[in-house]
């Protein structure tokens, strides 16, 4: 079976061509990152005026919430199903899918901003207030600064579900990489179905791999990478997270949005 | 409306292969989470190997990962065991790291206090670490749950019976209703599996409640 | 100098943080705000440079009311110092201290090097420049803080429990050097805390506030000690407050012993005394031994260390001190280069203090006086 997947993988007749691997990657890549910047553009600076001015942190959380109990398939379908009379040419498959995208990524990329703000040492806040900095000032030169480590971590996050949804996209009929898996199901060809999941795998893992490595060179190493000596950077750094599991994740098992009460 | 009440029998055999699908996997994946968790921070050279590696298992889009068991563990490509294998997985990822904050957030004085009394390592693990940590379990573990649900309706794509076969089924046939019954099935499934663990963790740690703290 | 006058907070549910708080802070003094918690100090310090805004009253600094002046211009202008540091933790100790100045818009290089002289003026290692606070101990994350503080040489300085939050060994030495950088720099400062032993310690005058947010008296140390008002000053102030005030008076003329002394590596054999004092070759004392139970000559492992040192020109207190602690009922007093001028004992020193004179009823020097003079009448 490992064979023949490999064999159908590095079938050079298979990467050329405008339904070739290349030219996959190259459509999953830019509906992805259409779809992140989209989401970006929205949930960044929405995340960052909830954690500065802690209003409408009760409605982020809930929508976020509900937003995750939403199965993403069944939301693809819908939108297709609805947008796609209303649409012509490829846009009618490209639009609804993209949109089922950004709605997906803003959740994530949103609870990372303003759970990074809050996180924020009220003290740093305090001091850059008492210096004399203004508003602007503040949330610019400290509060974005020191929130990064968590709005790294649910845009990464937030990317990792961007492509693995992008992947489902093909069954309304997008391009991408999803495609390999969709109609390599539709002619019983088991290989070019795995090759598909592997090329999708393979693109997840470097891109967040690429994206650990940017959050590394943006990130201020003062921000809980170097040895706790004091009690308070250790417990900083034991939230500011490492690894790749979702964002929700981080601040649930903190205990501050499941089911705590709303400041 | 009529639609749902016409095939109210198919949409009750589907809730039931959907909850099996998610919920499975959510037991299993705790089963193995608690000892991996608790190996991770009882042994400081395995935290991180164990939190990354899991961790990493997230990255994988769950449909390649569904189309992958096959090659993987020897399934056919339309067993629902693929799914539940890979469903497993996402909640380990999720869950080790869970156990291990869950585990690591217990006051290191009470831990101390404990060993001081006579407890041995394994019998504290379940009458003093385990149960403070039940609070940070089980927010993870919703999160798991939730999750679980919605991506079971991916295995759709690969033809296991569950909810999710009701958006395929709409979206060829132009129609609105079966596709709209899946999603709302499947928001109200995750919200049972939601209450469910609430309650159980209720149950399971009165002090909470009473005394409004965490742990 | 920095005035409040009828100053009030009131929050919007009704409660009242500080209450018709009248007093002066005066320009290159130590002004030191102490209560229990609830008194309203902190909020009244926050007040000064209007992170809190007053419900009513004005606050002048030099003559000018703070609400006319713009918030962030009046705050660059003002060091603020607080209890974590609060410093920021993905800047580098360098750029933590160059942040006013680059607010100001001070070039970089300029900042750099003013932030480098500061670290060294706190007593910072400049080694630490390029580290980030996290890999900072608590003590040095102060330093770091009142560095920041400084670092555009503002004329007035507010500092919130800058010391509460650290081991009280590193405390006592963060506070000495505290005291000898305003003898250099004689800032105007706001210092709030709830030990009133930091309060007497570091304070020229020091208001005490009591709970509801009302000045219950404002004094000079020694005067504090000395004059309570009522009971609730005589309890804030503690029960030792008599042997307290004595770091407040300065040793009059002692009437000393000259003490034998030896060198160390010196034979004790024939020295006929309980106890000698040992002396290094600038005729310091080292310590004192106890000839009968030396076998051979001095050296360091036989040198009892229990005395305390006083200087001459030092406070009673350290002369009382010094003769109650030398195992020979001898206290050692010493000139200001700290060679032995002579010894005293303890019922000499109280013979001292009771001839001399108890801080005055009405304290002069003090300008806040006038407004805390009617309420000692009434108590």
């Amino acid at each position: 079976m490992i064979p023949n997947i490999l064999g159908w993988l590095f079938d050079p007749a298979h990467w050329s061509g405008s339904d070739g691997i290349a030219s996959r990657i190259v459509e999953h890549l830019w509906y992805s990152a259409l779809a992140m910047v989209l989401a970006c553009l929205i949930a960044i600076p929405a995340g960052l005026a909830i954690g500065h001015t802690g209003r409408g942190r009760f409605l982020a959380v809930n929508l976020a919430g509900a937003a995750r109990a939403i199965p993403s398939l069944g939301l693809l379908y819908l939108m297709v199903l609805w947008l796609f009379p209303k649409l012509a040419g490829d846009s009618a498959f490209l639009v609804p899918a993209i949109i089922v995208l950004v709605v997906l990524a803003i959740p994530p990329i949103m609870a990372g901003a303003y759970s990074g703000v809050e996180g924020v040492d009220p003290g740093a806040r305090d001091a850059a207030k008492g210096m004399g900095m203004t508003g602007m000032q503040v949330l610019r030169q400290v509060e974005v600064p020191c929130a990064l480590p968590l709005i790294f971590s649910g845009v990464r996050s937030a990317i990792l579900q961007v492509i693995a949804t992008a992947t489902l996209a093909a069954v309304a009929g997008t391009g991408g990489l999803g495609r390999f898996i969709i109609d390599g199901q539709k002619v019983h060809e088991f290989a070019q179905m795995a090759s598909g999941a592997i090329l999708v795998a393979v693109l997840a893992l470097v891109i967040d791999l690429l994206m650990s490595l940017v959050q590394r060179s943006v990130v201020s190493p003062g921000l809980g990478a170097g040895p706790a000596t004091s009690g308070r950077a250790g417990r900083r750094s034991r939230t500011a997270p490492s690894g790749n599991t979702p964002v929700d994740v981080e601040i649930d098992s903190s205990g501050r949005t499941v089911d705590a009460p709303a400041r | 409306m009529t639609w749902f009440i016409d095939h109210l029998d198919l949409v009750w055999t589907r809730t039931l292969q959907h909850a099996y699908l998610a919920g499975l996997p959510l037991v299993i994946g705790l089963l193995l989470a608690l000892p991996l968790g608790w190996l991770a921070r009882r042994y400081r050279p395995l935290f991180v190997p164990l939190i990354a590696g899991f961790g990493l298992l997230y990255t994988i889009p769950s449909l390649a990962l569904f189309v992958l068991m096959p090659a993987i563990i020897g399934t056919q490509i339309i067993s629902p065991t693929n799914v539940i294998v890979g469903l497993t997985l996402y909640t380990l990822a999720l869950l080790v790291r869970t156990v291990a904050d869950g585990l690591g957030a217990v006051p290191e004085s009470v831990k101390q206090s404990a060993t001081a009394m006579g407890y041995t390592p394994v019998k504290r693990f379940f009458a003093v670490d385990l149960p403070l940590a039940v609070p940070v379990i089980s927010a993870g573990l919703r999160v798991a749950a939730v999750s679980n649900v919605s991506i079971a309706s991916v295995a759709t794509i690969i033809g296991i019976p569950q909810l999710g076969l009701f958006f395929s089924d709409g979206f060829s046939r132009d129609f609105y209703d079966p596709l709209i019954v899946g999603i709302v099935g499947c928001v109200v499934l995750a919200l049972v599996f939601d209450g469910v663990i609430l309650l159980l963790t209720r149950a399971f740690t009165p002090w909470v409640r009473a005394t409004g703290s965490r742990a | 100098m920095i005035v409040f006058d009828g100053v009030t907070k009131r929050y919007p549910d009704g409660t009242v943080a500080v209450d018709e708080l009248s007093l002066e802070a005066p320009t290159g003094q130590i002004t030191v705000l102490v209560g229990p918690s609830g008194c309203g100090k902190t909020t009244s310090l926050r007040m000064i440079n209007r992170m809190i805004e007053p419900t009513s009253g004005t606050i002048t600094l030099d003559g000018k009311d703070t609400k006319r002046m713009k918030e962030a211009e009046l705050r660059r202008g003002i060091g603020y110092v607080i209890q974590h540091a609060g410093l920021f933790p993905h800047r580098t100790v360098l750029d933590n201290v160059g942040t006013v100045p680059r607010l100001l818009g001070m070039d970089r290089r300029e900042t750099e090097k003013r932030s480098m002289e500061l670290l060294e003026r706190v007593g910072l290692d400049p080694a630490f420049a390029k580290r980030y606070p996290a890999q900072l101990s608590g003590g040095q994350q102060q330093r770091v803080g009142v560095a920041r503080a400084l670092a555009a040489d503002p004329p007035v300085m507010l500092m919130d429990e800058p010391f509460s939050a650290v081991d009280p060994v590193v405390r006592e030495q963060l506070q000495d050097e505290f005291l000898r950088l305003q003898g250099d720099l004689g800032k105007t400062i706001v210092f709030v805390t709830h030990d009133i032993d930091e309060a007497i310690k570091l304070g020229d005058q020091v208001a005490v506030l009591r709970v509801g947010g009302k000045l219950a008296q404002i004094a000079e140390p020694a005067y504090l000690l000395s004059h309570p008002v009522d009971d609730f000053i005589a309890d804030f102030v503690g029960r030792d407050r008599g042997y307290r005030a004595l770091s407040f008076q300065q040793t009059p003329r002692l009437p000393l012993a000259s003490e034998r002394t030896v060198a160390m590596g010196e034979s004790v054999k024939d020295i006929d005394a309980d106890w000698v004092l040992v002396v290094d070759d600038g005729n310091r004392p080292l310590g004192w031994v106890e000839p009968k139970r030396v076998a051979g000559d001095v050296t360091t492992e036989v040198l009892h260390r229990g005395g305390t040192v006083a200087r001459a020109s030092g406070p009673l207190r350290a002369s009382l001190d010094a003769a109650l602690s030398s195992p020979s009922r001898r206290g050692v007093i010493v000139d200001d280069a700290g060679a032995l001028v002579g010894t005293v004992r303890a019922h000499e020193v109280l013979t001292a203090i009771e001839e001399t004179d108890r801080p005055e009823l009405e304290d002069p020097q003090r300008p806040g006086a006038a407004q805390a003079a009617p309420r000692t009448s009434g108590a």
